[in-house]
């Protein structure tokens, strides 16, 4: 791609290199087709969302979509509130973002500043492992460890049961750590080292660096790694069906059960829903939101990147 | 007054009241507690996690667990027929994303330009498939592939399908690393001797990419062997008691297996789900480090 030779170099083209000339247009023109085809994915899920979504709103009304809060589209009869599930996702986000963006702002902080070349390799294969760890291990550690041992305990407020959304969102939190570390890490790392230096030759301390020089200079990064972080936890499909309970609660006392709108939709998808059902049609509805959820969390976790990077040198 | 010195004061110019003091000195301290408890709990999240699942799994480990079918009686399950699951839907998607992403990654870095239109669609794309939640191709899969337009039901052949689509974008990204960091001389050298572009790519670009593509693949294959949402859409979420003859076969997979197993009423299956989660575990450990092999054999230096 940056060092092409113009085909017109080659003087006489012979019988063998004509036919492989075409040869090489044969295999460009079919690398763009697969090329082409990830674009058709992208456009298959928006497609797949959007006619069925469309279908839901004519049988069920945007009103009581939007304005009820009683969530039981596949009772007879059927709610279609859509408020638990929000408040659920919202909850267990906050909950999983209030762990994992401080702390993984703070092993960023400490890898990049204050840990030593040897704990950096003790520590490093660590995060990747948890990095790695499947979200189902995740759901089986809320339900045997989290839930017990820390949920039952911190929750001071109601009895706290074998499902809660304060235990999903703690693993949840767990879960995203490791990423949220590594794209603070990066944002640290483009931080130019002469600002830093420049901060302790004034003698500043490593506190003082961290909080003073190396946090706003890379704070457009660490933004938009929380942004993605979010989106990520808004997201999270399997570790909140099983650690969070399959009843849409309209509460905002995480020590509840509590449904989000990933893990509706898991839940939706285990019943056999006929395919012209309305309750079929419901999971493509929630899909459509979270879809739409997500993807805006991602541009605007990109926006900020491109807009208010500072520009060193 | 000190919240004075903090606002007059730029916060770590030597102000010579300040650098003295001891509050300074113990905020320092809070911080690189604070630093520590974080960095604690991160590796103890691995260890608790990790003894949970020995404490809970570590007696239902033995050889039955790995050649059984799935029983009603939890001293006799096993979980046989997700590994094989497992292995017809990682293999299959490992493959075809290999395929399709390196294909992609191929055009976008050596074909295309890389400021034209369509370059930045498609890379602006897989952005956007990265960032699509998993259970958002479950929902892909049971409208286009299940069900509706290919309608191959829920089978080995529409998970693995989905899985693909859903590792395609780590596989593209990576690809794409690979190829940029193999040197433009050596694509000089082999058109000064009079190779063609495609030749030069096939013979000299790709071999060169290998240990990239290869890391990249490794870390795909085992994203698509630990994930469930979408598949939980697509039928896996069952105590299947055969293995996979074919693409149209009923399956679960091991992530599956376990969900079904931890969400169990009777704490004996799930001890079978704990055991069944060690060997997920020892699986994505070893595909981790055939990674880390390979990257650190092949280190290169152009």
């Amino acid at each position: 791609m940056n060092s092409t030779l113009p085909e017109k170099h080659i003087l006489q083209p012979s019988g063998l290199k004509l036919r492989q000339q075409r040869l090489e247009v044969v295999i460009k023109g079919f690398l763009a087709v697969i090329a082409a085809s990830c674009v058709l994915i992208t456009t298959g899920v928006v497609v797949a969302l959007v006619r069925p979504t469309v279908d839901f709103f004519r049988e069920v009304g945007i009103t009581e979509f939007l304005f009820t809060t009683d969530w039981f589209p596949l009772y007879e009869p059927p709610d279609f509130g859509v408020w638990p599930l929000v408040v659920g996702t919202f909850m267990v986000m906050l909950i999983a973002v209030i762990i994992a963006v401080p702390g993984g702002l703070f092993v960023a902080f400490f890898l990049s500043e204050y840990a030593s070349p040897k704990t950096k390799r003790f520590l490093k294969p660590f995060l990747e492992i948890l990095a790695g760890v499947p979200t189902v291990v995740f759901g089986f550690f809320a339900l045997n460890f989290v839930a017990p041992n820390i949920a039952r305990k911190i929750w001071v407020f109601s009895d706290v049961g074998f499902y809660s959304a304060l235990a999903a969102g703690i693993t949840v939190g767990l879960m995203i750590l490791p990423m949220m570390t590594t794209l603070a890490e990066d944002a640290m790392a483009a931080v130019p080292r002469s600002l830093i230096d420049g901060a302790y030759a004034l003698g500043a301390t490593k506190r003082e660096t961290c909080t003073g020089v190396i946090f706003p200079a890379g704070l457009s990064g660490i933004i938009a790694a929380g942004v993605i972080a979010m989106s990520r936890a808004i997201g999270e499909t399997t570790i909140v069906l099983l650690a969070a309970g399959s009843t849409a609660n309209f509460t905002f006392n995480v020590g509840e059960p509590m449904q989000t709108m990933s893990s509706f939709i898991g839940f939706a998808g285990l019943g056999d829903q006929a395919t012209n059902s309305t309750g079929y049609r419901t999971i493509f509805a929630v899909g459509s939101m979270l879809f739409v959820i997500t993807f805006g969390l991602n541009m605007l976790s990109q926006r900020i990147v491109t807009r208010f990077r500072e520009v060193y040198e | 007054m000190n919240v004075n010195a903090d606002v007059v004061g730029s916060r770590f110019a030597p102000n010579l009241r300040d650098s003295t003091s001891t509050a300074r000195k113990s905020r320092d301290k809070i911080f690189l507690f604070g630093l520590w408890f974080a960095t604690l709990c991160a590796v103890l999240t691995l260890v608790f996690l990790i003894l949970t699942t020995l404490l809970k799994g570590a007696g239902r480990l033995n050889l039955g667990l790995l050649t059984n079918f799935p029983s009603p009686f939890p001293e006799d399950a096993g979980i046989q027929s997700a590994i094989f699951g497992s292995l017809w839907v990682v293999t299959t998607s490992g493959f075809a994303s290999l395929f399709i992403g390196l294909g992609s990654a191929i055009y976008l870095e050596e074909f295309a330009n890389s400021t034209s239109r369509i370059t930045r669609l498609i890379t602006l794309n897989i952005q956007t498939l990265a960032g699509v939640p998993s259970i958002v191709f479950g929902i892909l899969g049971l409208a286009f592939v299940a069900r509706g337009w290919l309608g191959w039901g829920f089978s080995v052949g529409t998970a693995s399908a989905v899985l693909t689509m859903m590792v395609l974008p780590v596989v593209v990204v990576s690809s794409r690393e690979a190829l940029k960091a193999v040197p433009p001389s050596l694509r000089e050298g082999s058109y000064a001797l009079g190779a063609t572009k495609w030749q030069t790519i096939r013979k000299q670009v790709i071999p060169a990419a290998v240990p990239g593509i290869a890391t990249g693949s490794i870390l795909g294959v085992s994203r698509a062997l630990g994930e469930s949402a979408p598949l939980i859409l697509l039928g896996a979420l069952a105590y299947v008691s055969s293995n996979p003859t074919g693409y149209s076969s009923d399956y679960t997979v091991l992530p599956l297996i376990i969900m079904k197993f931890t969400q169990d009423a009777q704490d004996e299956f799930r001890a079978v789900g704990a055991a069944a989660i060690i060997v997920l575990l020892v699986l994505l450990v070893s595909l981790n480090l055939l990674a880390i092999v390979i990257r650190d054999r092949s280190r290169k230096s152009w």
